[in-house]
């Protein structure tokens, strides 16, 4: 069928790239010709969704067995729009690194092939329909992530980071394996839609299968980094490169919270259908509550404390772990698309401020600290105003995205019954304004210091672009919700 | 004939996984932690293998592949990460990476 290649166009177009631009290292090593290479490439494959944004299935239309793809992929439309998501973060990472990295270490092409091969693991993700698919695609994101965090080898806090990363991100891959076996085991079936027919038909081993589900979300909140597992997040996010950080804090987090949202979707929602399973739904329903609600609280009181900006934004991306768990406890239509709507949001905002931190810093001093932004307002009033509008946005104050993510997903966790969330929310939420309005007072309101220097230029787009997004969709947000609630169907 | 019931193999892989994840948590060398996350996938391998074979399904078998080679993918990676920490520091203890807290 023809139309599976349109709709496999982004695919194609991004592997292609990927071994284009890494043989093309290989013989010319001309720096300037691999950035923008790469760079036009992900372009590319951004617009190339548009493309096949034309030739999504009607559900049930495609005969799977006449594919190419033998119904290991999926095309639907809430796939296509995450992928923007994940490819817009790879463009903004590689148009911030290149300065960033000439500034801190020293140029090297691989990153950019990197990053690449990490937003191709996150199509993967984001298409699965099989948990043979999901696992390559978490794998192909996470081994590239790895290196990634661990790229200025000479540098030990990036060395340091690596390797914490390394160590616990394989370690949480062998319990999602584990999980999948014994998911295996009880159903006979990898694929989702058959898991789901089993399900229905009640021809499954609950003992199995609730392990398998339980092993699954414990190796999918390490990748999330959701409490209990959320320990590597902080050193992480600080020691990475920061415009690493924050792509894997942005799209990694996203692309994460994706593969527990179609597990949500197609595996567990089946439950909440039958009367013989509904109590096993409830149950599972109420500790992804608790451990959404130990989430943001942690996240929030460790950040409180932080006088480091990354790491202080490094805990807040804890926290909105948590805020993001609440739409898959839900899990109702409306979870979905707040969900949707607020991986967007957070993709702008975090990236934003993370990128602003990565403006400033030198090779000798990173300025991180809080006291490094006192008064920064008045020597660069547009760099604050930016960061103001990116921490009232992850605040949660109207009228930026982030208010209506997190409106969003306030609405759909009352809607399933779970008000005891909301209100734990709303309050984790106050308690961020203290550290998020800090750093906003520590820029207006205090004497300014000599030594940050940021510098212009390119990654300075990104930061312009982001604060763009981030006042639109805060301003006309049923744009892209009506988008995606057209994609949901 | 007498074979050997499905939940031996499973008793037996969840040993192999529980030692590998005590090695995980308690060893501090980089390259035993390393070796006891092996040891883990390894066990999940069994796991998949005896299902395949008592479910008579072969998708199973297929992913053990996989994970055989995403391991080998780690091993690289993991091994190029110590590395670098070795060259650092002269140390393969995870506990002198300590730089980074709170």
């Amino acid at each position: 069928m023809i139309e599976e290649f349109y709709l496999l166009l982004p695919h194609i177009l991004l592997s292609i790239s990927i071994i284009l631009w890494l043989v093309v290292d290989g013989l010319w090593k001309n720096k300037t010709l691999n950035f923008w290479g790469t760079f036009v490439s992900l372009v590319l494959t951004f617009f190339s969704i548009f493309i096949s944004l034309n030739y999504i299935p009607v559900s049930g239309q495609m005969e799977f067995t006449h594919l190419a793809t033998k119904g290991m992929l999926s095309f639907d439309g809430i796939s296509y729009y995450f992928d923007l998501i994940f490819i817009s973060s790879g463009i903004f990472t590689i148009i911030t690194s290149r300065n960033y990295q000439r500034e801190k270490y020293t140029e090297l092409n691989e990153l950019y092939s990197l990053i690449l091969i990490a937003v191709f693991g996150m199509l993967i993700i984001s298409h699965s329909t099989n948990f043979l698919t999901l696992f390559l695609g978490i794998e192909t994101m996470s081994l590239s992530f790895y290196v990634l965090a661990g790229f200025f080898r000479k540098s030990f806090q990036s060395v340091e980071a690596g390797i914490k990363y390394f160590l616990l991100g394989a370690f949480a891959t062998g319990f999602l394996v584990y999980g999948i076996a014994f998911i295996y085991g009880a159903t006979k079936s990898l694929n989702f839609s058959d898991i789901t027919v089993l399900i229905q038909k009640a021809e499954f081993n609950i003992v199995y299968l609730s392990l398998g589900l339980a092993l699954v979300f414990v190796g999918l909140s390490f990748k999330v980094a959701a409490f209990p597992f959320h320990q590597w997040a902080p050193d992480v996010y600080t020691g990475a490169p920061t415009t690493i950080s924050a792509f894997m804090s942005t799209a990694g987090k996203a692309s994460a919270i994706f593969a527990m949202f179609l597990i949500a979707k197609n595996v567990l929602f089946q439950f909440s259908l039958f009367d013989s399973t509904k109590e096993f739904y409830k149950d599972t329903q109420l500790i992804l509550a608790l451990i959404s609600a130990a989430t943001m609280l942690v996240g929030n009181f460790i950040a409180l404390v932080q006088r480091n900006v990354k790491r202080m934004l490094a805990y807040s991306s804890v926290a909105h772990a948590g805020y993001l768990l609440m739409g898959i406890v839900a899990n109702n239509i409306d979870g979905w698309n707040a969900i949707a709507f607020y991986s967007l949001a957070y993709f702008l905002m975090q990236f934003g401020a993370f990128i602003i931190l990565s403006l400033s810093e030198t090779k000798d001093n990173d300025f991180n600290a809080i006291e490094d932004f006192y008064g920064l307002s008045k020597k660069h009033p547009f760099l604050a105003g930016a960061m103001s509008v990116f921490m009232l946005s992850l605040a949660g104050i109207p009228p930026f995205a982030g208010f209506f993510g997190k409106y969003l997903l306030f609405v759909s966790t009352i809607k399933s019954g779970f008000l005891w969330l909301t209100i734990i929310a709303v309050i984790s939420s106050i308690i961020s304004m203290y550290y998020y309005i800090g750093l906003i007072l520590a820029m207006y309101f205090k004497e300014f210091k000599e030594g940050i220097k940021p510098r212009f230029g390119l990654p300075f787009v990104a930061v312009v672009v982001c604060l763009v997004l981030t006042l639109a969709f805060g301003i006309f947000p049923q744009y892209v919700i009506d988008f995606t609630i057209f994609l949901l169907g | 004939m007498n074979t050997i019931p499905l939940e031996f193999y499973l008793i037996l892989s969840a040993i192999l996984f529980s030692i590998g994840t005590v090695g995980v948590l308690t060893r501090r060398n980089a390259i035993v932690v390393f070796m006891s996350i092996e040891l883990m996938l390894n066990s999940v391998n069994l796991t998949f293998v005896s299902f395949s074979a008592f479910l008579g399904d072969v998708a199973g078998q297929i992913f053990v592949f996989f994970i055989m080679a995403i391991a080998a993918g780690e091993a690289t990676i993991g091994l190029a990460i110590v590395l670098a920490l070795f060259r650092q520091k002269q140390t393969v203890y995870v506990d002198e990476a300590n730089s980074l807290k709170w």
